[in-house]
């Protein structure tokens, strides 16, 4: 059972989250505007990373809220979590660059 | 001093306390401290089991949890009934009741041994290859016969009545194993101030130094010999308020972030265990950092005949001699390629064993120990092998030959030499498994010819025997250094992210001043380079290096392949004794070195553990939360049957004076339109969406068109998800201004605030809205039918409840029987109708108020069976029954219900889709059968064609179907493609029974299609 850190309650074990699926997938202001390709990668296709992976957890047996969380899916170990709207921490070796939308 | 006599002073058992206990009917005795493999041996028995496929006659093996043979049942009663214990492992008690298993009629004489017989026809994955044909004779005769005859134990039939337990705990230090490292460990971190917990899957903890003889000072430790060393540690751990004493419990698995199960045994040994206590206690440890000391185990080796009973690991004699007095027999051989063997053959003749040669694998073993055997004037050759071995249900001479300087087996003559007890010793594999469970890395070590801890994937150590150091005051020192430092991490590491040391870091170098114990794995040198017959490698399973030779013939070579071909290592042992002898067969036939052959993945538990110990308390009525509403005590009352809906208890049905389903339901649904109908409907999922945004919140949620509700208005809102299909309904209403009412589904009331939020925290995070679940803070009493507003009338305060003041799809708020009300002018059943939410607490008393009050119009309770039926007669859907995930709001006729000129709403876009409004799609209709008697069932297949044979393409599947006693017939709802289009045709519904059924496509609406009953 992994001990996963929420940014507002901290420390906490599984059992008290719901996985939120791939991070920072933005929906499109205007969908109407997205082509088709468009919608459809937003709907399904989704990265099957072998290391450090961004997702989203919430807190549902806590206090309610979404965060994100940077896992490494070999491990299990938790680079970091971090608010929404934040920038991910970022690890020795993770892609310095990797920048979110808000 | 006699061997008698000898015996008779040995051992740490207590034999001022005689035990009596059965095996397999038979009555023998032990003592005090013995385990059934000990006292089994003391009193002379071998023969404890038949193995797994070939039945051949077994004996014990070894002395601890690694045992593959000395599988037995131990039985206290019907329900108390473990199969599968290993033999040296059961504490035995007075009364103790043991039986052998997988033999018949019995151990000495099996039926099943025709096996051994058939064994060329079964080798490994025979059964890939057989049972074929004739095609029929599989379900007959292959299956039912193999399944009799595969396992090894029975299962009990009765569940087990005791009771288990859970715990958590948090620690600095978890030691697990207590042996020489894992004292020393557990005292230097204690030492240092951290919180330890130390567990031993044994009872005594100890470890190796319990198999040391007592007082000798051939070990001393620190000064002092081994019994004294480890009492003295044991004493001043149990005094350490800060340290945890866990013995007979196995830590069994590893999980991320430090997380280790240990399973704790605390009755299993008591001849009367107190009933008040739990049979095991199963502790979740989350530990700062974890040190493992659990030790090595000593490697079989493989030769033709190994298997018989009498047969065993010469560390195992030594540890029945020298802790538990019980000498395993009197005329011994020992073959070996390890030095440790010697030890044991020095102990074996102290107690009285006559040992008749140790023939050493080796050509020139130097040892210290092989010195000493030779001064005591024991046999020693060397440059041996074994070629076979004799005795059917005892061993009685082996069979040996000597080898070349290349290894090769010589041409000399073969010798024979008679013996009881045949001990033989490859070496010592290291116990890594938890080590791998934790994902860390295993490493090649060329020394002791093993894998051994490597890389930390977690914050853990291994500490003595286990990465490979096993002299005594190595081990100890490695123990004292882990422990120290693994306290000292604790202390100023906090979380359980691993810290990256080198493995090679100062407490973690090898230790240079060890001397090589000798070790082999593999087979040993058979005539001519043969793979030789009946040479076990998997005792267990039944694996003999033939198995592995054909499996490497037949193309595979990776490990994974190997392991499941043969089943090698697949047992309830999971290879203790077999991995590393496998392992070193199959790279010798792969030309392979061990390390690139690799080694497949250890898996939780270590060994097996009981299943209800991870259920714990959540059986029976446990298992589950259940939900009850406010006025379920009153139903229960009053005659309901109640179903679950979810984790809800729900009323399905009020059956009176001996009424079945069927009549109570066409009662209640009668009643309903008839007079007054009451039901329960507060299991209904109540959001409460409030702020400054909540029109435009509700407005990109769901799809209707929210501005243009009136405050003190509701309407019938739909969600999708942004993939375009339905995902959940229900009445919404605009109490204020800035507030909604959300009603949802029972089972989706969740799911439903989960999408909610999500969409507010993580995508319009700028809107001011709140989101508050108040499901269970309102009671839902619904009162329906043509006399329903004259029931309220009398009750209602504050509301007028006219048609033209309170209109179908009004919200209203005063007062019920004194208390706040909000009440709905709503109809679920398509009659006149209202709901009355009243704060949860007072859900009861309005419930009875209102029944009470309508007992002049023959008020009528009504459960979900009834609701179901009310609601098809009109139409209604339900999601989750007319939908499933690919239903689009179209599809079921409520295309209406979309707000036409909203820009956006969970998912528009995809309902955009060519795909989403093609004119084949799966619709909703209404079906009535044409014989009006037969009821569909629910997930039938609908067929354009009658008694068409399969394969075939339905055109739609049956959603909804019931008898209704309003119309007299048969009503059902379906999704058919293109089915609007299809009113009127007949189609073909397939039944259970055999047979098609001929059925009319209509419209989904039976009953009152103006709606006109809605105005009451």
């Amino acid at each position: 059972m992994l001990l996963i850190e929420c940014p507002y309650c901290g420390e906490r074990p599984e059992l008290e989250f719901s996985h939120g699926g791939q991070a920072h997938i933005a929906r499109a202001q205007n969908p109407s505007e997205v082509s088709a390709d468009e919608w459809t990668n937003f709907l399904y296709m989704r990265d099957n990373v072998k290391g450090v992976h961004a997702e989203r957890w919430r807190h549902t047996h806590g206090c309610g809220r979404f965060f994100n969380a940077l896992r490494d899916t070999m491990t299990d170990h938790f680079v970091g979590t971090y608010k929404v709207g934040e920038q991910p921490p970022v690890a020795a070796g993770a892609q310095a660059d990797r920048k979110v939308q808000s | 001093m006699s061997a008698d006599s000898h015996q008779e002073a040995l051992g740490r058992v207590d034999r001022a306390h005689p035990i009596r206990f059965t095996f397999d009917g038979r009555a023998l005795s032990g003592f005090q401290g013995d385990t059934l493999a000990s006292a089994l041996l003391r009193n002379g028995v071998h023969l404890v089991g038949r193995s797994f496929k070939y039945h051949r006659p077994r004996g014990i093996l070894a002395a601890g949890s690694e045992e593959p043979n000395a599988l037995v049942t131990v039985r206290r009663d019907d329900a108390r009934y473990t199969p599968n214990l290993r033999a040296t492992q059961v504490e035995i008690y007075d009364g103790l009741e043991a039986h052998s298993q997988n033999r018949w009629p019995s151990l000495a004489v099996d039926f099943g041994g025709i096996n051994n017989l058939l064994a060329p026809f079964i080798p490994a994955g025979f059964y890939y290859k057989t049972f074929m044909w004739p095609r029929g004779a599989w379900n007959a005769l292959y299956e039912p016969r193999i399944r009799a005859a595969a396992g090894l134990g029975k299962s009990p039939a009765l569940a087990d009545p005791d009771r288990y337990t859970n715990r958590f705990a948090h620690c600095d230090v978890l030691v697990i194993g207590a042996g020489p490292s894992g004292l020393a460990a557990a005292l230097a971190a204690a030492g240092a101030g951290a919180r330890v917990i130390l567990c031993d899957e044994q009872a005594q903890l100890g470890g190796s130094l319990l198999a040391e003889p007592a007082g000798s000072h051939a070990s001393l430790l620190e000064g002092v010999a081994a019994d004294d060393w480890q009492a003295r540690a044991v004493a001043t751990l149990s005094r350490n308020p800060r340290v945890t004493l866990l013995p007979r419990t196995t830590a069994f698995g590893y999980f991320p972030h430090n997380l280790v199960g240990l399973n704790q045994r605390l009755t299993d040994h008591q001849e009367l265990p107190d009933p008040e206590s739990p049979r095991e206690r199963q502790w979740q440890v989350r530990a700062r950092e974890v040190l493992l000391a659990t030790g090595a185990i000593e490697r079989p080796l493989v030769f033709p005949g190994n298997d018989r009973p009498g047969i065993m690991l010469a560390g195992a004699a030594r540890t029945y001699v020298n802790r538990y007095g019980a000498v395993p027999g009197s005329r011994a051989v020992v073959v070996t390629a390890c030095d440790e063997a010697y030890r044991a053959a020095l102990d074996l003749q102290r107690a009285g064993v006559y040992i008749a040669l140790i023939a050493d694998i080796r050509d020139r073993p130097q040892g210290a120990l092989v010195q000493a055997a030779r001064a005591a004037g024991l046999p020693v050759q060397t440059g041996t092998t074994v070629v076979g071995t004799t005795g059917r249900l005892r061993v009685t001479s082996v069979d040996l030959a000597r080898t070349d300087s290349h290894g090769e087996v010589s041409a000399e003559a073969r010798q024979t030499i008679p013996c009881d007890l045949l001990l033989m010793s490859g070496g010592y594999t290291p116990t890594v498994h938890l080590y791998s469970q934790s994902r860390s890395k295993l490493s090649w070590d060329d020394k002791t010819q093993a894998f051994i801890p490597g890389e930390p994937a977690e914050r853990v150590r291994a500490a003595g025997a286990c990465r490979g150091v096993f002299a005594l005051q190595a081990v100890l020192a490695d123990g004292a250094a882990a422990g120290a430092a693994a306290a000292a991490d604790a202390k100023r590491f906090k979380g359980v992210k691993p810290i990256r040391t080198a493995v090679t870091g100062a407490d973690q170098a090898p230790c240079a001043s060890d001397p090589p114990l000798g070790t082999f794995s593999g087979a040993l040198p058979q005539p001519g380079g043969a793979t030789g017959s009946m040479a076990f490698v998997d005792w267990q399973n039944d694996v003999t290096t033939k198995d592995l030779a054909l499996a490497t013939r037949e193309g595979f070579s990776s490990v994974e392949h190997l392991k499941r071909y043969t089943t090698t290592g697949m047992a309830t042992d999971q290879g203790k004794t077999s991995n590393l002898n496998a392992l070193g067969f199959v790279a010798r036939e792969l030309d392979k070195a061990i390390p690139q052959v690799g080694f497949t993945t250890f898996r939780p538990p270590y060994t097996p553990v009981t299943f209800a110990s991870f259920a714990g308390f959540s059986r029976g009525s446990l298992f589950d939360p259940i939900r009850c509403t406010p006025t379920h005590d009153w139903a229960a009352r009053n005659g309901a049957v109640f179903e679950d809906v979810g984790l809800w208890k729900r009323a399905r049905y009020f059956p009176r004076r001996g009424e079945d389903i069927h009549a109570s339901v066409a009662r209640e649904c009668l009643a309903a339109r008839k007079s007054c109908g009451l039901f329960d409907a507060s299991t209904l999922g109540k959001i409460e969406v409030v702020g400054r945004d909540a029109v435009m919140f509700m407005n990109r949620m769901y799809v209707n068109a929210w501005a243009s509700l009136a405050v003190g208005r509701c309407r019938y809102g739909v969600l999708l998800r942004d993939d375009g299909f339905v995902f959940d309904d229900g009445v919404v209403a605009r109490t204020a201004e800035d507030r909604f009412h959300v009603t949802t589904t029972t089972g989706g009331a969740a799911r439903v605030l989960g999408l909610m939020e999500d969409y507010l925290q993580t995508e319009w995070s700028d809107l001011s809205v709140w989101l508050t679940s108040t499901t269970e803070q309102w009671a839902v009493i619904a009162v329906q039918g043509p006399n329903s507003r004259r029931v309220l009338e009398t009750l209602v305060e504050g509301v007028d409840l006219s048609a033209q003041a309170l209109p179908h799809m009004g919200v209203a708020r005063g007062r019920i029987c004194g208390v706040p009300m909000m009440l709905f002018r709503v109809s679920f059943t398509g009659e006149l109708g209202f709901e009355v939410n009243v704060p949860a607490d007072f859900g009861l008393a309005v419930w009875e108020a209102v029944y009470a009050a309508g007992q002049n119009y023959d008020i009528t309770p009504y459960g979900t069976e009834a609701m179901h039926v009310l609601r098809a007669e009109k139409g209604y859907i339900i999601v989750g029954q007319e939908t499933d995930g690919t239903v689009t709001p179209d599809d079921v006729g409520l295309g209406w219900a979309l707000g036409k000129t909203k820009p956006d709403f969970v998912g528009k876009r995809s309902l955009q889709r060519p795909a989403m409004s093609v004119p084949d799609r799966k619709q909703l209709v209404g079906l009535q059968t044409s014989d009006p008697h037969v009821v569909l069932d629910e997930g039938a297949q609908i067929m354009q064609e009658p008694n068409q044979r399969a394969p075939v393409r339905p055109l739609g599947h049956v959603t909804s179907s019931y008898h209704s006693a309003l119309l007299g017939r048969s009503i059902a709802l379906a999704l058919v493609s293109g089915g609007r289009a299809r009113q009127g045709q007949t189609l073909y519904v397939p039944t259970t029974g055999g047979g098609d059924v001929a059925v009319k496509v209509t419209s989904p609406v039976f009953y009152d299609p103006e709606g006109a009953r809605l105005n009451g």
